[in-house]
Parts: structure tokens; C-alpha cells; sequence
């Protein structure tokens, strides 16, 4: 049994894919930027705090690392509602999951970061007079990002393509405009192609480009 | 509500034994596959190397949904037709197949280069030199990274619901469908998948401070 490529239907629903990858990128921005302010408070937080706010910063890390992403998207939207009152659409419950999630993942990297810092650094700062605040955010953090830069990178990628479990709750994204157009074209092969193209070009674009910034802000050896 | 939640316990487990099988299988048949490819990607002839560092990288950038969707809607199109457990243990076997690609790499690549000449010089075989010498030193690297990688196999298997597959996921949506208690079983489900993966990092943990000796 032949099968034809056969790409017009696809351009002519292209917007479907389009459009959902400017969605995909945007939930992943969102998420991630939020993401990044959790994990950076949560890490800063836990490498000076006891042992009551360690348990309790680790608790959140472990549950949400093994636990699958899908189970998480699925309790905050169609859970999470029926025992508090909130209210909100796809999207917004989507970013919401994503950013918790995405918090889990970074405050571990953010941590290794900081307990890499080399003492003597610290010592030095302190040498020179500045207040502890002075000490984290021109010392600590600084040396901290350029150790986890590459770390940061790959789970940036990888948090993109999460992306793709929004569609199990209908937001517009990349899978989603794939699967819409599966469904209704039955132009499968053409269709999975196309979406496999896009995620692996704007993937390895935000690679290259993290790289990019990567090599301009290595530490230095 | 508690007693419709214990009413549903032997379905759940039923989900829950699927949801193991398919971890199982993937684990297995990704590691036999990732072995072999990755044992060509670092010793095989050019085109082999290229061929398997373009699957890997395809893979590995594209969301495993995708993939998924792909080979249980794509593969019948082109006259191939597999039943959606199989489709679903496929795609989540060449994922996983394409990280224990990279783990080998990783594992080979750290061994100094002076023990495969040493061996080379003192005449073993290709098939000699990694049996006895490079495997065995490359597995301490290799087990750490890949045992960490199956709580990401189990994590994945809860996609095969969206191809129908009663496990654990699905098991729980239907609960919930049929009884509208879905804050209560959502953590259910999340806090036996959790017990499966904690279990599994603290035993990779342990594993790793097993084999710590072998810091230079």
C-alpha cells in the first residue's frame, strides 16, 4: 500500500501550527520566568536556612520531580477547582502547573550552583566590607549563574517541550494544532513531519543561542 | 467518599500493574537498543556514527508526546499497523533508546584512552576489549545516570493514556468520571507514583555513593 506525500492541506491549516508554536514558546517563557524566581528564592532560602525550611523546600522538590508532569496538569485544572474557589482558563492553569514545576526542577540546579561557589570568594567579599546582601547579590549570584549556565540551558529545552502536555487540556499549542490537524485532514504523516521540524528547529535555535550566551559568560578557569 | 475510593483500589491496581509493565518493557528493550547504538555510535564506521547521532538528536528534541502521536497515528498510514499498546511501548522505547545512547557515550568517553591501547597491545579482540575492559569500568559511570533515567520512564508511561491504555493515569480518570472525587484521587495517583520514583532516586543515590570510590 502507496502512500502519497501530499503537504497542501498542512499549508493550508498552517496557521493551526503557526500560531500554536508562538503559544508553545510563550507558555514556556511565562512558566519559566516565574520558574526561575522560585528557584532562585527557594535556593538562596535553603542554603542558609534549618532544617524545619530544608525539609519542607526538599519535600516540594522531590514530590514534583516524581511525579509525572501530565498528573500534575490534569490536578490543578480539573482538581484544584473543585476544592478551593478558583477559576481559570486552559492556558493560565497550564502556566501556573508548568511554574510550580519548572520551580521543582530549577531550585535543584540553582542550589548545586550556589553550594559550588568557592568559600574563598565568599571570604573575599566579606574582606572587602560588604554586607551579606552586597555579598549574594555581587558575589554569590553572579559566580553561581556562570557554574549553571549549561545545566540551566538543558532544562530550559527541556521545559519548552513540556509544552506539549497543554494539549491534553485543549490549550491552542503546537501538539495540539498537530493533533487538530491530524484529525481533520488525515494528512498524518505530512502533519507530524511539519511539527517534529519546528520543535527540533526552534529547540536547537534556543540551544544555539543559550550556548551562545554561555560561552560569553564562562567562568573563568 | 472514602468508601468509593475503596471501591475503585482493584481497578486502580490493575492500572497501576500496567503502568508498571509498560515501565518494565521500555526499561528493558530501550536498554538492549541503547547499548547496541550507542556501542556503534562511539566504535562504528562513519555513516553508523552519523546515522545514530541524527536519530538521537531527532529524538531527543522533539516532546515525546509528538512521538508518540506520530507512531500509533503515522505508522498505519504507511500500511504498519500495531495495536496502540505496542505503538505506545514503541515510541516511549526509541525516547528512552536515544538517552541510553548518550549515557554509553558518556560512560565510554570518560575511559582513559590509554586502557583500550593497553589492551589493543596485549591482543585482545574488539569484542575482548570491551568485555573485559572498557564495559566494566564504564558501568560504574553508566548505572548512576541510567537508573535515574527510569523514574523518567515511569513518569512517561503515564502517556500511553492518551492512546486509551488503561494504566494508572487512565485508571484514575475513569474513577474520577465515574464518581466526581478528583481532588482526592489525583493525589492519590500522584502519591503512588511518587513512592515507585522515590524509591527508585533513593536507590540510584545509594548506588552512586556505592561506586564513589572511583573519583580520581
Amino acid at each position: 500500500m502507496g502512500y502519497t506525500l501530499n503537504f497542501n492541506l498542512i499549508w493550508r491549516h498552517f496557521d493551526k501550527l503557526w500560531g500554536g508554536l508562538l503559544l508553545s514558546l510563550e507558555l514556556a517563557v511565562i512558566s519559566i520566568a516565574i520558574g526561575v524566581v522560585i528557584g532562585l528564592v527557594l535556593a538562596v532560602w535553603y542554603v542558609s536556612a534549618g532544617r524545619v525550611v530544608r525539609g519542607i523546600i526538599a519535600a516540594y522538590v522531590e514530590f514534583i520531580r516524581n511525579v509525572p508532569l501530565i498528573l500534575l496538569v490534569y490536578l490543578v485544572f480539573y482538581g484544584l477547582p473543585t476544592v478551593i474557589d478558583v477559576a481559570y482558563d486552559a492556558p493560565t492553569s497550564f502556566v501556573l502547573t508548568l511554574s510550580i514545576y519548572s520551580g521543582a526542577y530549577l531550585v535543584e540546579v540553582f542550589r548545586s550552583g550556589l553550594e559550588a561557589v568557592p568559600r574563598g570568594q565568599l571570604d573575599a567579599g566579606k574582606a572587602i566590607g560588604l554586607t551579606p546582601w552586597q555579598r549574594l547579590l555581587h558575589v554569590r549570584l553572579p559566580t553561581m549563574l556562570r557554574i549553571t549556565l549549561p545545566a540551566l540551558s538543558n532544562t530550559f529545552i527541556s521545559l519548552f517541550k513540556d509544552t506539549s502536555i497543554a494539549s491534553v487540556i485543549s490549550v491552542p499549542e503546537l501538539t495540539f494544532g498537530a493533533q487538530w490537524i491530524n484529525f481533520n485532514t488525515f494528512r498524518i504523516v505530512e502533519v507530524y513531519l511539519v511539527t517534529t521540524a519546528m520543535y527540533l528547529v526552534t529547540g536547537y535555535t534556543l540551544l544555539f543561542g543559550l550556548r551562545l550566551v554561555e560561552r560569553r559568560f564562562r567562568a573563568a578557569r | 467518599m472514602l468508601s468509593q475510593i475503596l471501591y475503585a483500589i482493584p481497578f486502580l491496581a490493575q492500572g497501576f500493574a500496567i503502568t508498571l509493565w509498560v515501565s518494565l518493557l521500555v526499561v528493558v528493550l530501550s536498554l538492549i537498543a541503547g547499548v547496541a547504538l550507542g556501542v556503534g555510535l562511539v566504535y562504528g564506521p562513519a555513516p553508523l556514527r552519523w546515522a545514530v547521532r541524527i536519530f538521537s538528536d531527532t529524538i531527543r528534541g522533539i516532546p515525546i508526546l509528538v512521538l508518540m502521536f506520530f507512531v500509533y497515528y503515522g505508522l498505519p498510514a504507511i500500511g504498519l499497523h500495531l495495536q496502540s499498546f505496542s505503538a505506545a511501548v514503541l515510541a516511549l522505547t526509541l525516547f528512552k533508546t536515544a538517552q541510553v545512547v548518550e549515557y554509553l557515550r558518556g560512560a565510554v568517553g570518560s575511559i582513559p584512552k590509554g586502557q583500550s591501547e593497553a589492551a589493543m597491545a596485549i591482543g585482545l579482540t574488539f569484542r575482548q576489549r570491551l568485555t573485559y575492559v572498557i564495559f566494566p569500568q564504564a558501568f560504574r559511570r553508566f548505572l548512576p545516570p541510567w537508573i535515574n533515567g527510569v523514574t523518567d520512564a515511569v513518569k512517561g508511561s503515564a502517556l500511553v493514556s492518551l492512546l486509551g491504555i488503561t494504566d494508572l493515569m487512565q485508571a484514575i480518570n475513569q474513577v474520577i468520571g465515574r464518581t466526581y472525587e478528583a481532588m482526592p484521587l489525583y493525589i492519590l495517583g500522584a502519591l503512588i507514583y511518587f513512592a515507585v520514583n522515590y524509591a527508585l532516586s533513593l536507590a540510584s543515590r545509594r548506588l552512586e555513593r556505592r561506586f564513589a570510590f572511583i573519583r580520581e
